[in-house]
């Protein structure tokens, strides 16, 4: 969507001579997803908090059980592996979306949601595990920043798995309006957000771990 | 089934609470039973609580901000009270544990839900007609940050009366903070309302950032937009960035209470600096937030009333966004004696002392704005007066505090108290009442009454300076900040004249309602005819006082900086007769802001009192009502080209 679209006020001018900044309101389509961008980068300070109280508090085991022996990479790696795929999947999606095929639609937010929910799945598994081992969040300060920033992460995805389901119900209900698909894309923006701030994650607890 | 509450969350045992809980009780029936007698719920509803018009949320955020600068000034005069009868062997009249509760709601209240609502309510209302525009970016949200911010402001209020607020300051530090130290209920009071509010001021960031950035009029380049659009974008970038962290630092310090995480803990490897660290990485950021907009209104009304372009505008947009870019790098200089070492407190001292210069030079920008102007001296003009002397003695004081070693002498005493009344007083409320009386004819269409406005001035004025300058002194005396009692007797005839100041300023309090209503009754007289009563530059006054819903019947065509001062040079033939109305579609009311805010107060009263049940339903009902939301596809009315002409050409509008 190139700037020069964006102007919604008809001009007798040549949009060329006038400067970016002076040709009036921007579409809602630009306008909506600038709005998202900044909510995604408030939610990306959100993280970053998060990121930063683990950094503090990551050697604070308390005597209890430390990172290193408590990761199970592969297990990880694999979770990884899913929610990249979704990534893929999901942009798949939105070129559906722009192309306004229904059905192309369907079938890469089905595969979308299949491999989000293996994800959520597998952390919640991880989770588990780890609280079954008696290595709960209440037992250390590492322990609770670990469970708080995989665990807003883990949150962040199963809200856009409820996302998803809504959208798909409003391509059944609503067609593709395009109130439908800007939202559509802006599923798309945060469902990559979310992929970003996972390899921060995947980066810094699990490989950091040692 | 109800949690934690009983019955004896009433303070029955307690009297002044009591009486304070059933005085607004009463207050608040009244209201209510004053809008049911006269019928006015029809038009509440359908003009102003579903309203997502930007100048009618602007309104009620100052209506919210006005009512609670009520509440939090009771407290500041029951504290001056206590402080003026407590020295020697005294205790005064107020019990450690409620004294506490005082202070804490004092600074929530303030900051929160008078300073930050009152901004938010100006920006609201002007930065869309100053940027030539019908609304903000998202109409519907914004209502929906309305209604959050009013929903925090009742679980405020709600804890007067069932349960107790927090004893742990405004800032809730920990340990203090944790079950093991504060096992009541105040502190969830506290967090919860603070959760609430803080979602409806992120999502207003965003809307008015992406507002100021993608929505101008045509021809509003960056470099023509008024300062006051500027400030407003910096402050709103800096909620963006800022309220976040203040989210997640709330988030965890909840988790601790609630599961028994721990983050801030004494025990398990907690940290409780953290904490302190996370919550003026927003902190400081926030004074910002509060000031920039104070700043870009005094910046409109010396301009106007100096009958000046404003001097140095490129220096002053640089100078704002250095302090919005700056802001983020000085939180340390909060807790200097946290013990970082010498570099690190070097550090920030520095650039303590740095983001001073910034602000210095917009007040020699405002001082050359007034040289060689026809100035005017009008109510407006007097706050910014007002605040360019108070504002530099509080500047020169936090410069001071700047300087580690002064500050590990200073820290935490009344001196530190008597310096941020001094910039946020100074500053920020002083640019609260100069915004108040410089848009007040625009969004009602009369004047505030003059001779009233200078009294309150003054009163506000006065009453500052003999409250705490005291304070200064005291606190280079060693008095120490939220102290019930003290033992020194020779501290009490300042902590005499500190309470006096309270009371020269509670006159200025009574006036202002005095004000508002005799402006009311005297309506005809002061009626704004032209739209333009100050000889005004910027475009809000080009439309007709009070405007119309959709602000500007064409969108006007900029051509330079103060666009409706050139234009009115130009003596140009008005632009809607060179352009033909055209129907527009403006956003229709929506009740999703009010219904959201019922069930968040509902969640939040919930987890205050751990009644799960109820939180799953307030929960539920947020999301049913953003599903309701999301399948509603008729959002907006189309005003046909014959109403536009009918309204924006009435008698008396500019031409």
């Amino acid at each position: 969507m190139t700037a020069i679209a964006a102007s919604s006020v008809p001009r007798e001018m040549d949009a060329g001579d006038v400067p970016l900044s002076q040709r009036g309101p921007a579409s809602p389509e630009i306008v909506v997803r600038f709005g998202f961008w900044l909510f995604l980068l408030s939610d990306i300070v959100i993280f970053a908090a998060l990121f930063a109280a683990y950094a503090v508090l990551s050697k604070e085991t308390a005597g209890g059980p430390s990172g290193a022996q408590l990761f199970d990479r592969t297990h990880t790696l694999i979770e990884t592996g899913c929610l990249l795929a979704s990534s893929f999947t999901c942009g798949m999606m939105s070129l559906a979306v722009e192309r306004l095929q229904k059905m192309a639609i369907y079938l890469w937010a089905g595969v979308t949601f299949a491999l989000g929910l293996a994800f959520v799945l597998m952390e919640i598994f991880e989770f588990s595990r780890m609280v079954a081992e008696g290595a709960g969040p209440t037992h250390s300060a590492f322990l609770s920043a670990f469970f708080t920033l995989v665990g807003t992460h883990g949150l962040h995805v199963t809200i856009g798995l409820c996302w998803l389901v809504v959208m798909a119900a409003q391509v059944g209900t609503l067609g593709l309006r395009p109130m439908v698909m800007r939202r559509l894309l802006c599923f798309g923006l945060f469902w990559h957000a979310l992929d970003i701030v996972w390899i921060g994650v995947f980066t810094i607890v699990y490989l950091g771990a040692g | 089934m109800f949690g934690k509450l009983t019955w004896s969350a009433i303070p029955l045992d307690q009297p002044i609470p009591l009486a304070a809980s059933a005085l607004v009780m009463l207050a608040g029936l009244a209201v209510l039973g004053l809008i049911t007698w006269k019928r006015l719920w029809p038009y509440l509803w359908k003009e102003w609580i579903t309203s997502v018009d930007h100048k009618r949320i602007g309104v009620m955020y100052i209506v919210l901000a006005l009512v609670m600068l009520l509440r939090g000034f009771v407290d500041a005069l029951m504290m001056r009270t206590q402080l003026a009868l407590a020295a020697g062997g005294a205790q005064g009249y107020l019990p450690p544990e409620h004294y506490d509760q005082i202070f804490s709601a004092h600074g929530t209240i303030m900051i929160f839900f008078v300073a930050m609502t009152f901004m938010v309510g100006l920006m609201n209302f002007a930065v869309p007609l100053q940027l030539g525009i019908r609304d903000v970016a998202f109409p519907v949200l914004n209502s929906i940050s309305f209604w959050l911010t009013a929903a925090g402001v009742l679980l405020v209020n709600l804890s007067l009366v069932v349960g107790e607020f927090a004893k742990t300051g405004w800032l809730a530090y920990p340990p203090l903070s944790e079950l093991a130290y504060s096992p009541g209920v105040g502190v969830d009071y506290y967090l919860w309302s603070l959760q609430i509010s803080g979602v409806g001021s992120l999502l207003s960031g965003i809307n008015l950032t992406t507002t100021i950035l993608k929505m101008r009029a045509p021809g509003m380049g960056y470099m023509r937009m008024p300062v006051f659009c500027w400030t407003a974008l910096a402050s709103n970038l800096l909620i963006i960035a800022a309220f976040p962290i203040l989210t997640a630092t709330f988030a965890m310090l909840l988790l601790d209470r609630y599961l028994g995480f721990h983050f801030f803990t004494n025990e398990l490897g907690g940290n409780a600096m953290m904490y302190i660290n996370l919550i003026w990485a927003w902190g400081h950021p926030e004074v910002y937030i509060l000031i920039l907009p104070a700043f870009g209104v005094f910046s409109e009304v010396i301009a106007t009333f100096s009958e000046k372009p404003v001097f140095g505008y490129r220096s002053m947009v640089l100078a704002t966004m250095a302090i919005c870019v700056l802001s983020f790098m000085v939180w340390l200089h909060h807790f200097f004696t946290m013990g970082a070492g010498a570099d690190v407190n070097g550090f920030f001292g520095i650039m303590t002392m740095i983001i001073a210069v910034p602000t210095g030079v917009k007040i020699f920008n405002w001082l050359f704005t007034l040289y060689g102007g026809q100035i005017r001296f009008g109510v407006p003009l007097y706050w910014a007066l007002g605040f360019m002397v108070t504002f530099v003695v509080g500047g020169m004081t936090g410069v001071l505090l700047a300087i580690p070693p002064v500050d590990f002498v200073t820290h935490n005493s009344l001196f530190l108290v008597a310096h941020f009344h001094n910039v946020i007083i100074g500053g920020v409320l002083f640019g609260a009442f100069a915004g108040y009386t410089y848009w007040f004819p625009k969004a009602f269409g009369f004047r505030l009454h003059e001779g009233l406005g200078k009294a309150i001035f003054w009163c506000w004025f006065v009453g500052f300076y003999l409250a705490f300058m005291p304070l200064y002194a005291l606190g280079l005396m060693g008095a120490t900040r939220r102290m019930q009692h003290y033992p020194e007797t020779e501290w009490q005839p300042l902590m005499i004249v500190a309470l006096i100041g309270a009371l020269v300023i509670a006159g200025g309090i009574v006036l202002a309602i005095v004000q508002l209503v005799v402006s009311i009754r005297q309506r005809d007289a002061s009626r704004d005819e032209t739209g333009d009563p100050w000889n005004g530059r910027t475009l809000e006054w080009s439309l007709p006082s009070p405007a119309p819903a959709w602000n500007f019947a064409v969108l006007p065509e900029v051509e330079g900086r103060d666009a409706f001062w050139a234009e009115k040079h130009r003596a140009r033939t008005q632009q809607s007769e060179s352009r033909p109305l055209t129907p527009i579609e403006i956003p229709r009311n929506s009740m999703i802001g009010v219904v959201i805010a019922f069930f968040a107060v509902i969640l939040g009263f919930a987890l205050v009192w751990h009644i799960w049940w109820m939180a799953t339903a307030g929960l539920g009902g947020i999301v049913a009502a953003g599903l309701a939301r999301a399948w509603t596809t008729a959002t907006s009315d189309e005003i046909p080209a014959a109403e536009l002409a009918d309204t924006s050409h009435r008698e008396g509008a500019p031409a």
